[in-house]
């Protein structure tokens, strides 16, 4: 029997995947990569909560949740491109500077 | 029976592809990967009623926002990432050993919700695109109408950041 704990567990544990690539990637668009992985997972979570509580606002918030996302990448794929084009690296270990 | 054979095969091809996400070493098998974790959650949506959401999914971000890091990906021909020195070693164990940590914790903690033997509730909720439309533009319309001006900046802003400069400005 499939009860909502299952669900959580596999959110909770892709969402643990996603962490562990935002603290081992050292490439600027593999962590946004891995922050849309947590995204995903968080969906998950509310869709299955949306199932067991019989309310559809959790799928409505996930609606709300890709749609962030989406205004979310758009932006940091913008920084990312600038960061390769100024500074000619997509190494978070050398982006340290608040100006340059 | 077969709802639980349904499951497990997704999920555990979703932590593979996920695990392949954050281990492969070429970026573009990593954005292909999540795709295939994207897929595998637009499966488990549908087999939580919420096909609308499931479209989403599917259309939305494996088909919008993944094409976008595909493109950049292109765009910026990356290679593959170098192997860690000596000193990140240790800090890529360190975070993989964190981040494992935290979710034994969290899965420990979500063990004690969901007392329900089953998912079958009386009133299913009703994932169709008819209830969410009706939801959507009566108790959730403040949102829907800010959603419009968040996506008003982020495009104001790509365009402002991804702009070519002339020499002199």
């Amino acid at each position: 029997m499939i009860t909502l704990t299952h669900y959580l567990i596999a959110s909770a544990l892709l969402f643990g995947i996603g962490l562990a690539g935002i603290m081992t990637r050292r490439n600027v668009l593999m962590i946004l990569l891995c922050i849309e992985m947590m995204f995903n997972a968080a969906n998950l979570a509310f869709v299955a909560y949306a199932r067991a509580a019989g309310d559809v606002g959790g799928q409505i918030v996930v609606f709300f949740i890709i749609t962030v996302a989406a205004a979310e990448v758009t932006v940091g794929l913008a920084i990312a491109i600038l960061l390769a084009r100024q500074l000619r690296t997509l190494n978070v270990d050398e982006v340290d500077a608040l100006k340059w | 029976m077969t709802e639980a054979v349904f499951f497990y095969t997704f999920a555990a091809l979703m932590l593979a592809a996920a695990i392949v996400v954050v281990r492969h070493r070429q970026p573009m098998y990593s954005v292909l990967a999540l795709l295939v974790v994207m897929c595998c959650l637009a499966c488990l949506f549908i087999m939580l009623d919420a096909y609308f959401v499931a479209a989403l999914q599917v259309l939305l971000y494996a088909g919008a926002v993944l094409v976008l890091f595909l493109f950049v990906i292109m765009l910026l021909n990356l290679e593959p990432e170098a192997l860690a020195r000596v000193r990140l070693f240790t800090l890529r164990t360190t975070g993989t050993c964190v981040a494992a940590a935290l979710s034994v914790l969290l899965v420990h903690v979500l063990q004690g919700s969901g007392g329900e033997p089953s998912l079958a509730m009386l009133r299913p909720p009703n994932g169709t695109v008819e209830s969410i439309g009706r939801e959507l533009f009566t108790t959730y319309l403040l949102p829907f109408e800010l959603t419009s001006f968040l996506i008003l900046a982020a495009i104001i802003g790509a365009v402002a950041l991804a702009k070519h400069q002339k020499p002199g400005e």
